[in-house]
């Protein structure tokens, strides 16, 4: 298949412009770089530390479990050990492994030379990761969070939970919800003005989309979590009452406020892998998707529908009926978006050419592990029924198909299709076979049973369970397959780690991919393109063989080597507005986020001096890091 | 047991009396059940469909590959199969789920008895309320209840949140500090049914169990009257000394027996403890090895429970241990 020759930089252009984008060696480079490329991959590494560290905590729950009364943990061990791992999984594993390839990839997709807020976008890392850092530093003194991800009160109250366990849940999500919201707010001004020439709003992938979605839920999500947390703080340090019955608070109010943020959540972590499906699985089809269109408009309705459906938490809370069928009925025409998805990729399949390689056998076991996972949902939409499955194992397989099928799985077909991009070697083929397959076989080895325990009676987030209930039998069979498929993770990293040292040579466009960081050499320079592009369709590099007539310009165009420069374009049709100059790298955005750990090391161990240290130190930061240079001081006279 | 049929794996843990919600006895469980039955079958089927369309996909048959790319088509796919079809049955069962949130959110016919039930970090308070002091009823962690008539449960909570949850009877309803919820249960069969706290509660979430009792009329009211009595004096002498130790040391700063000193209320009542048939929750069978187990170290089968270890000598502890057992 002939493939469109990306166009190369001459040595003397390749020069320029490195010595303008490249980061500098040493340690002033590694803590200062903003390099999106860089910061991408940090926070894809990053997060699949935490994704093993919460795959660990599972697992010692699942040896817990796999017979009835073992003494493996005490029961406050199993309750920081089920607490840990969810709250890792979903806010230091799943939402900050979309924002790597969101980073890494962006520019690389809209032909730009880096995000909007290259500064910013380091912040929202080094946030990130000292977050992750300050929650996993509970373990250290061995109070971490122990009152359950959704952290109801009043049990984390002050009077139930006096350790510092709950002080360590509420501080380190606040201080995540900083990392978050820069970084939403970086990839939305990032997709409406530093898209290429020609790139028209429905001329970006699907996965942008998705990602765009995320980031504006994020914006109207999150507040809630951060008002939730501050009033934990508040009732627990200082005495005030949001959430005491007694002195006219109420424990619902937590509920209704974790729910308003959490359930856009479950979309903010699906959507972008769902979107990396959406554009992955296309190269290997031979064909665009089915639908464009369509599937991008479901998208943003799921993100919008997915701030409607909250109450279906909360069946069970004593809320009138008349209530309960409003957010069940929501519940129900949530599935039709995700339905439309799920028809667009087979039809994509069915109507194309398929390549079966590792990274569309993830793809095509992700579709049907979603598709079980929506009809397990469809169940507990059903507000009655609903309420004999929540706080079940019903609703624990659930969202386990959930969370692990369309972002874990949708996660891995990206890494197989990208990582080639990424490093400029291709991930090893016999490995990643055995790698999926011990992945899809030991994921549902391991999760479907969890329906059955949860239809038959078994609860949640309990240390042990008595014999003869028949549990045990469906509880060994999950450990099982819970550790198959802690082995199919296992050998994807160990695909990771060989390729990356010996992995055979990828080129500019190993897939014969269409879009446009396929134009570029693998992986890309530091200043992405040489030439800025003119994007001509949806599908640059694949308008030959479409026969669209559209015409994309690789290899004419703005250079920007004088300067740190990148082009602004118009939100919707991309018209050059303006050239806008890039910040170089700079050491102000990982100060700047010590100078905020420190505020919540002093708020966690209650040290006014310390807080009030880190706190002038994020206020100097905050005043160096926005003073004008002198550049722009002139430009302004 | 069921009249439904049984999926494999149900089928296999089928030897065991299992709590599952898919054998249901009474009003509310039926219908639920009915209601779950259709959701399930329905997913299975989706789910057979759309995996074998993915296969077909990738591996029907294909007519020879010319020089270019298809652009379009298969948006036929979506129509058919992303909207309409799942639309129409998504509002067929979401019209029947809203019918059985109806019928179960209220009773068949008016209450035949009101039950109050108040969680505890980790054990139930049921009282059965009367109109003179003598006739209200003070029990733990197991309700009777007559068969064939709905009973309404008023739920509150001591502590912090829980949920009160029968699954062969009906669905989970919490226990909310600040509120007090309504619910009610009627089951069809003379039998006794598990349930379990379903709401994570802390350290022994897992060991919060209650059983329902269900019984015919008249021996309910038996129950129900032998209940209301105080504590019978014992007769025999080391049950005697068992109620003196029992009422002088720190158990009676905790726990109520009607008829003597002791009427601690931060644990359970228990006038009556000799009739149950499990002991901390569900935790343990009420057998004087498991009583005198419980007594001398609490920690060691529910660690984390409030209730301390009472440094008894072995004969006074066997003492108390015979007095507990006979207030039946």
């Amino acid at each position: 298949m002939a493939t469109v020759a990306p166009p190369l930089p001459t040595a003397a252009q390749d020069q320029r412009l490195r010595r303008i984008w490249e980061t500098k060696p040493g340690l002033f480079g590694f803590f200062g770089t903003v390099d999106h490329k860089k910061i991408g991959k940090r926070y894809l590494v990053t997060s699949l530390v935490f994704l093993l560290l919460g795959g660990a905590e599972a697992a010692v729950m699942r040896l817990q479990l796999a017979h009835s009364n073992q003494h493996l943990v005490t029961p406050e061990q199993y309750n920081q050990l089920f607490t840990m791992h969810g709250v890792t999984m979903i806010f230091w594993y799943a939402a900050p492994v979309l924002s790597g390839f969101s980073n890494f990839l962006w520019p690389l997709l809209i032909g730009s030379r880096d995000m909007a807020f290259p500064r910013l976008n380091a912040y929202s890392y080094w946030t990130f990761l000292l977050s992750g850092l300050f929650l996993y530093s509970s373990v250290l003194v061995g109070q971490s969070p122990d009152g359950g991800w959704f952290a109801y009160v009043p049990l984390t109250g002050s009077a139930f939970s006096p350790g510092l366990n709950l002080d360590f849940y509420a501080l380190a999500l606040l201080f995540l919800t900083i990392s978050a919201t820069v970084g939403a707010i970086n990839f939305i001004v990032t997709l409406f003005k530093l898209r290429a020439p020609g790139m028209s709003i429905n001329r970006i992938p699907i996965f942008m989309w998705g990602t765009l979605t995320n980031s504006f839920s994020i914006l109207f999500a999150l507040p809630a979590l951060s008002v939730a947390c501050v009033m934990l703080y508040l009732d627990r340090r200082f005495g005030t009452h949001f959430f005491d019955a007694a002195a006219g608070g109420h424990p619902l109010l937590w509920q209704h406020l974790f729910w308003i943020f959490g359930h856009p959540w479950v979309y903010i972590v699906v959507l972008p892998a769902m979107g990396i499906v959406s554009d992955a699985l296309p190269t290997f089809c031979r064909r665009p998707l089915v639908g464009y269109t369509a599937v991008a408009l479901a998208t943003v309705t799921t993100g919008i529908l997915g701030f409607g459906v909250w109450v279906h938490h909360m069946f069970a809370t004593g809320l009138p009926p008349l209530a309960l069928s409003f957010f069940s009925a929501a519940s129900f025409a949530i599935t039709i978006p995700s339905a439309i998805a799920v028809f667009a990729w087979i039809a994509t399949i069915w109507t194309g050419r398929p390549v079966i390689r590792t990274s569309f056998l993830f793809m095509a076991g992700f579709i049907v592990l979603f598709v079980i996972g929506g009809v397990s949902g469809v169940a507990t939409a059903a507000a009655s029924f609903d309420q004999q499955l929540t706080d079940t194992y019903f609703v624990v397989a659930h969202l386990h198909y959930v969370l692990i099928g369309i972002n874990l799985f949708g996660v891995a077909a990206g890494v197989y299709y990208w990582f080639p991009k990424m490093t400029g070697r291709m991930l090893d083929e016999r490995l990643g076979r055995w790698n999926f397959w011990t992945m899809f076989l030991g994921f549902n080895l391991g999760f479907f049973p969890m329906h059955i325990s949860g239809l038959l009676g078994m609860p949640r987030r309990v240390y042990t369970y008595p014999a003869g209930l028949g549990w045990d039998t469906v509880n060994l069979i999950t450990t099982v397959g819970a550790f198959l498929f802690a082995v199919g993770v296992l050998l994807l990293i160990a695909n990771l780690v060989r390729s990356r040292l010996t992995g055979a040579a990828a080129g500019p466009n190993p897939w014969d991919g269409p879009t446009l960081e396929w134009a570029i050499s693998s992986p890309p320079p530091p200043y992405n393109f040489a030439v800025i592009p003119t994007v001509g369709s949806r599908h640059p590099l694949w308008e030959d063989r479409l026969k669209e007539g559209a015409r994309t310009v690789l290899a004419e165009g703005p250079t920007l080597d004088q300067e740190k420069t990148t082009l602004e374009t118009s939100p919707l049709d991309a018209v050059l507005t303006d050239v806008l100059r890039m910040p170089e790298d700079s050491l102000y955005p990982v100060l700047h986020a010590v100078g905020l750990t420190a505020v919540f090391y002093g708020l966690l161990i209650r040290s006014t001096a310390l807080s009030l240290v880190g706190g002038i130190l994020v206020l100097a930061l905050t005043i160096g890091w926005l003073w004008p240079a002198r550049r722009e001081l002139e430009a302004e006279s | 047991m069921s009249r439904y049929p049984i999926l494999p794996a149900l089928a296999l843990a089928a030897c065991e009396p299992s709590p599952s919600y898919l054998r249901p006895s009474g009003y509310v469980g039926d219908r639920q059940a009915a209601l779950g039955w259709v959701l399930l079958l329905i997913a299975a089927f989706v789910i057979v469909v759309v995996s074998a369309l993915v296969i077909a996909a990738v591996y029907h048959r294909r007519p020879a590959a010319s020089g270019s790319m298809r652009a379009t088509g298969g948006l036929r796919w979506i129509v058919v199969g992303g909207v309409a079809i799942p639309a129409a049955i998504l509002l067929a069962t979401m019209v029947y789920s809203m019918v059985v949130l109806a019928q179960t959110a209220r009773a068949s016919t008016a209450p035949a008895l009101t039950v109050q039930v108040t969680g505890h970090r980790w054990w139930w308070e049921v009282r059965y309320p009367g109109t003179e002091s003598s006739e209200v009823v003070t029990g733990a962690n197991e309700i009777h209840i007559p068969v064939g008539v709905p009973v309404k449960l008023e739920l509150s909570t001591g502590d912090v949140i829980h949920s009160f949850w029968i699954p062969q009877l009906a669905g989970k309803t919490d226990l909310i500090p600040g509120q007090r919820n309504l619910a009610w249960i009627e089951a069809d069969r003379p039998g006794s049914y598990r349930g379990q706290c379903a709401e994570y509660c802390g350290l022994q979430h897992a060991h919060m169990m209650i059983t329902v009792v269900a019984q015919p009329r008249g021996e309910f009211t038996r129950w129900l009257a032998a209940q209301r009595q105080p504590a019978t004096a014992p007769t025999d002498g080391e049950a005697l000394v068992g109620r003196d130790l029992f009422v002088r040391s720190a158990c009676s700063l905790c726990h109520t027996v009607r008829g003597t000193e002791a009427g601690g209320i931060l644990g359970p009542d228990l006038t009556h403890v000799g009739s149950r048939r499990m002991i901390a929750a569900g935790t343990l069978s009420n057998t004087p090895g498991n009583l005198t187990g419980w007594i001398e170290n609490p920690q060691a089968s529910k660690p984390g429970v409030i209730m301390p270890a009472i440094p008894f000598q072995p004969n006074q502890l066997h003492a108390v241990v015979t007095y507990l057992r006979a207030l039946e």
